[in-house]
């Protein structure tokens, strides 16, 4: 989130869409519920079904699944036709003025510099035409037929109110209703506030699914306001602590990239890194790239990591493909390439696309070691469930390893929540049984691999034998250990210009700002700075206070960066300093300094009139309509259909979907088409559970017992399925035996002419908990992800149902055994 | 826990009581459900039972959001769901939290021929006290919104009893300590019916011309009141009464029919003495006596017995 769940309570217009917040976010939404309440906001829900979210909607439109960036293109389309943008934001905050170069283009579906053999574009014309200085050329004028504005107006220009109903299936008396809503926030003192989840980021174009809404909310001047901002409700707790940290294959912590291989020294990776400005005077913070990466080699290798040997870059892998994503992964599994696989704390049996490919990879396995509290889909796919999970044990030789963990109630640790916000919490309860927290568990696996190294050496032994490792109990590093070193601290005295000791050697750094480049602090996190200072745990405070009822309690938890509770929010005053909203202020200049309730994104004595733009980490300064080369298929949004559609690409007819989107050659074997399967499918969560952990849970099992998929009266009576009857659903990759719901709450929609059935596929059930037995709604989603981030398309994919009787009930004496020989359904039994 | 000792009780089934005197200054409850705020999460039903310790058996999806699908002994509580179309084809999800409405006149007390097995505290919290009941199922029949549910193992009656153990000591009932969104809320009644004033006249701002609250006079206003959009149609949120009434035969069995129904008991006490002076006490055979202790041990001893076998083999 760019801003808070209680500034949720400052909107105007709450949009909810490519999210389902009311059923997936219950205690947030309770900030909604409030906007409509005490600020009279009206809330707009645009989802392929009529969810509890629609149910207190103001107005709800129904969207077919993985068309938004068509309803999105619309709204900028009729945002610039009634000039209802907002301008002096637009021309000082976004790169609206910006000149781009000559040569760049698009035509029939693709932007300049396509390579259709490696699906993939040379981007040089994507960008900026320089001056002499180097600094992009600006037209406040706005006359240039190519400054950004102009070339965006173009591009928008194809998605007419007809088109978009076309495409998405949306009424265009509703579409029209919505954006004239949206348009109300142009004016400056309104704001609306997108709130979104994997309804955007489940497809193959799920980046640019939000980019497309950022792009609205620059336009409206809705980013780094109250009751603004783009806002993605993280779905796990602590997924948000998981990217911070950098627990992707291509990142590093606080957002730093993992290097190519192709970056060969330090000093070439951080060339691509080191963004100078674009604009004169700007901030262009990733500058200090250096500093945050050579804190961050201190702390994971220590004194080892010296100036002589580069900061012990060397010791770091290098990528020789973009990421080794989820999806590349398990194709390596499939191909034999990998033949071990370590899985803590995450269950691909369940959570990943395609199950029958990933059952089969993992059979191809030699080795499986699951750490996890649950007893997982993952750690028991090599049994036979009966249909729900027919493997054939006697053929399969993975050895699997269960590892037991301890939950997050019986740990202590913090949390990244959605809003930013790092909230420390305390053990509650010892875990049960052989338990272990993940922490005693890696710290095991350290040393073994650290002795193994030591003794017998091994190709590359200087990366594990030179980690730093200083924590009381080698065994067990303790959170706050980790927490105090992902803070960071002062390895020398730090002194200031004038001489003075800021920090004594030793001593926690209050905040990135601190960092040095030549190796005299340490940060295992730069963004995490300030977290744990020498006034102790921040991530510990506890007071909810919101002076002033502005929906930000400053000294509740931490945020980072810098405890700022809304980024960007320079941007919620004009150009003098004054609040765009005086009713809302944020912070606003006071002839010499920046004030307000919140932590200054922006230096706090540059002066508004110095002209330094508000989105400080960008090279420009400035909002971006036009994203230069930072997203791999196309500086503009452009609507692709999903790689499994009903329907052919009204727009370009030849460039169906994301041109860009890496598909290996099996799984595109495992499309379908819409002549087997012409219903589209979709997949979501339910309020009732949580992911697929809570059907280890009675009380959340008893209130929704069993799978289930939900269908709209009008496919129902085409098919003769009756309400909770049993339903075949299937798709080119495997099939699924559960009930129908046949409900009001899905239509057909007229897409291009026909009308198109949308099933929904609730995700929650499968082989093991105390919920009824079902064989998982991934069975039937493809192997395809997000042209940049590989985030599976789980949104939108094909699908035939067919009425049916009930599977067949499996035979406990003929299901899983334990190592005894013992049926296992025996052995749980609660009285031995 | 409110008792007779606690001089709590204004009515008590079966009973004529007189409530205590001295004791007038209690305030009257009341939780106000706002279903234009409710997202139908369940967390409420959730609550419920954790609070009351129930687990209510796991059922199969049956073609609906209500799980279980009814009110049952183990479900006091039950988030209903109702697709509504309107004249002009606009659909709503009309979500209801059902459950006791706590009726100021209730028909199950009024129904109850078990004394002290219904009671009414003075705060208005109608509760049933299973020692006293008899399973009779007549509060079912009193029940003008069908909502006790009478338990086949122990023959007891069930609903939900507004925590009033919670409220004894000056909390607030679970559902409402749980709703995330503040669709439930908790107070006198007076402070309720004030805020549903308000949220009544913002839903008319917003278009809701027959927004009102649901505190139905036929039984003398209740405990449990909602703010309902189509206050003009409650029973478009799944079968809320438009007018809820006491069934007639619970006013004939207290009234006319009563003295009538005393004399039977009478003349079956008098038949029961004349018979064991002329023919003697009832006898049992042995064989009786065999078949009542194999109906007494049946089914459910037998099935343990199997599983601790199976499992230690």
């Amino acid at each position: 989130m760019t801003n808070t769940w209680q500034d949720i309570k400052n909107a105007n217009v709450v949009l909810v869409m490519g999210g389902n917040a009311a059923e997936a976010h219950p205690c947030g939404f309770k900030w909604v519920i409030e906007a409509k309440i005490e600020n009279k906001a009206k809330l707009v829900v645009v989802d392929p079904r009529f969810t509890r979210t629609a149910s207190v909607a103001d107005v709800y439109a129904p969207i077919r699944p993985g068309t938004d960036i068509a309803f999105l293109s619309g709204v900028m389309r009729y945002l610039l036709e009634n000039d209802a943008i907002q301008h002096a934001y637009v021309k000082a905050y976004t790169n609206a003025s910006l000149i781009v170069k000559e040569g760049f283009g698009f035509e029939d579906g693709l932007f300049t510099g396509y390579n259709e053999e490696k699906r993939s574009y040379d981007k040089s014309s994507w960008d900026y035409e320089l001056d002499e200085q180097g600094y992009a050329k600006s037209d406040d004028t706005w006359q240039h037929p190519r400054c950004v504005i102009n070339l965006l107006k173009q591009h928008v220009a194809r998605y007419t109110p007809e088109l978009v109903s076309r495409i998405c299936g949306t009424p265009q008396d509703k579409y029209l209703e919505i954006c004239k809503i949206f348009a109300s926030t142009a004016a400056p003192d309104k704001a609306l506030t997108s709130l979104f989840a994997l309804g955007w980021t489940q497809h193959s174009v799920g980046a640019q699914n939000i980019r497309a809404m950022a792009m609205v909310q620059l336009l409206l001047g809705n980013i780094g306001v109250a009751g603004g901002g783009m806002n993605a409700l993280r779905g796990h707790s602590n997924i948000q602590g998981l990217t911070d940290v950098g627990l992707m294959s291509n990142l590093l912590p606080g957002y730093m990239t993992i290097p190519k291989d192709s970056d060969v020294t330090l000093d070439k990776y951080l060339e691509t890194k080191q963004f100078k400005p674009l604009r004169p005077g700007q901030t262009s913070y990733w500058q200090n790239y250096r500093k945050f990466f050579v804190s961050f080699q201190k702390a994971l290798y220590g004194d080892a990591a010296k100036a002589e040997n580069n900061w012990a870059y060397d010791w770091l892998p290098k990528l020789d493909v973009d990421g080794y994503d989820v999806l590349r992964a398990f194709e390596r599994m499939d191909n034999g390439q990998m033949n071990g696989y370590i899985c803590q704390g995450f269950n691909p049996m369940q959570a990943f696309p395609d199950r029958g490919k990933i059952r089969r990879s993992l059979s191809k396995l030699k080795y499986l070691v699951v750490i996890d509290p649950l007893d997982t889909e993952t750690a028991n796919f090599w049994q036979d469930y009966g249909p729900q999970n027919p493997s054939k044990p006697a053929e399969i030789q993975t050895e699997v390893f269960q590892l037991p963990t301890t939950c997050f109630a019986e740990e202590e640790g913090s949390l990244v929540n959605s809003a930013r916000w790092l909230q420390w919490h305390w053990k509650a309860a010892d875990a049960p049984g052989e338990a272990k927290p993940d922490l005693w568990i890696m710290a095991g696996l350290y040393h073994r691999l650290k002795s193994m190294y030591a003794k017998d050496g091994g190709a590359f032994p200087a990366p594990i034998l030179n980690l730093s490792w200083s924590y009381a109990d080698p065994a067990e590093p303790q959170p706050a250990e980790l927490a105090r070193e992902m803070n960071g601290r002062a390895l020398v005295d730090i002194k200031d210009d004038t001489g003075a000791v800021v920090l004594k050697a030793g001593q926690q750094l209050d905040g990135f700002a601190q960092l040095r480049d030549d190796g005299t602090t340490m940060s295992g996190c730069w963004i995490f700075a300030g977290s744990w200072t020498e006034k102790g745990n921040q991530m510990a405070r506890r007071d909810a206070s919101d002076p002033r009822d502005a929906g930000i309690a400053p000294n509740w938890a931490w945020a980072w960066p810098a405890n700022r509770r809304i980024l960007y929010n320079r941007a919620s005053a004009d150009l003098d300093g004054k609040a765009w909203n005086p009713h809302k202020p944020v912070i606003q200049w006071n002839g010499s300094k920046w004030v307000g309730f919140d932590v200054p994104d922006y230096g706090p004595t540059v002066k508004p009139q110095d002209g330094v733009g508000p989105f400080i980490m960008n090279q420009e300064g400035q909002g971006r309509l036009f994203a230069r080369g930072l997203m791999v298929e196309g500086p503009f949004p452009e609507h692709y259909e999903p790689f499994e559609s009903p329907a052919e690409n009204v727009l370009h007819p030849k460039v169906k979907s994301n041109p860009a989107a890496r598909v290996f050659p099996n799984d595109r074997k495992a499309m379908g088409t819409a002549q087997d399967f012409p219903y589209v499918g979709t997949t979501y969560r339910l309020t009732e559970h949580f992911h697929y952990w809570t059907k280890h849970a009675l009380i959340n099992a008893i209130l929704q017992p069993e799978e289930f998929v939900e269908i709209g009266e009008a496919l129902a009576k085409e098919k003769g399925i009756e309400q909770g009857g049993w339903v075949k659903v299937s798709s080119k990759r495997g099939q699924v035996i559960c009930k129908a719901f046949v409900t009001k709450r899905i239509k057909p929609l007229m897409v291009d002419g026909k009308p198109t059935h949308v099933i929904g596929c609730p995700i929650h059930w499968g082989f093991t908990g105390v919920a009824r037995k079902g064989y998982g709604a991934n069975t039937l989603t493809p192997f395809v992800g997000d042209a940049n981030t590989n985030t599976p398309e789980f949104k939108a994919f094909l699908l035939n149902i067919e009425k049916t009787s009930a599977p067949p009930a499996v035979d406990v004496a003929q299901g899983p055994r334990d190592a005894q020989g013992v049926p296992k359904s025996l052995t749980k039994v609660g009285s031995l | 826990m409110a008792d007779l000792q606690s001089q709590d009780y204004i009515r008590r089934s079966a009973t004529n009581l007189t409530p205590p005197s001295v004791r007038h200054h209690e305030l009257e409850v009341a939780k106000l459900i706002d279903v234009s705020r409710c997202i139908g999460c369940k967390a409420c039903q959730s609550a419920c039972m954790e609070w009351n310790n129930l687990r209510p058996e796991m059922e199969e999806f049956h073609g609906a959001y209500e799980n279980p699908h009814d009110l049952n002994p183990g479900t006091w509580t039950l988030m209903r769901f109702a697709e509504y179309e309107d004249e002009q084809g606009n659909l709503e999800w009309l979500i209801r939290k059902d459950g006791c409405m706590h009726c100021e006149d209730p028909g199950c007390l009024k129904a109850c021929p078990a004394p002290g097995a219904i009671v009414q505290y003075a705060n208005g919290i109608v509760d049933f006290i299973s020692e006293n009941c008899i399973g009779c199922g007549y509060c079912v029949k009193g029940c003008p919104f069908n909502i006790p549910r009478i338990s086949a193992q122990d023959h007891k009656s069930y609903k939900c009893t507004l925590c009033s153990d919670r409220v004894g000591v000056g909390l607030e009932p679970a559902c409402v300590k749980t709703c995330p969104t503040g669709a439930i809320m908790f107070g006198s009644k007076d402070d309720m019916k004030d805020w549903a004033g308000e949220r009544i006249a913002e839903l008319k701002e917003r278009g809701f011309q027959n927004a009102g609250l649901y505190d139905p006079p036929e039984v003398g206003g209740t405990h449990v009141m909602y703010v309902l959009h189509h206050a003009d149609k409650p029973s478009l949120y799944s079968g809320l009464p438009d007018k809820p009434h006491i069934s007639a035969l619970v006013g004939a069995w207290k009234g006319f029919l009563k003295p009538l129904a005393l004399a039977g008991l009478a003349f079956a006490a008098v038949s029961t003495f004349v018979h064991s002076i002329v023919s003697g006490p009832n006898e049992t055979t042995e064989e009786d006596e065999e078949a009542a202790r194999r109906e007494m041990s049946g089914p459910e001893m037998s099935g343990r017995g199997n599983s601790e076998g199976k499992g230690k083999s």
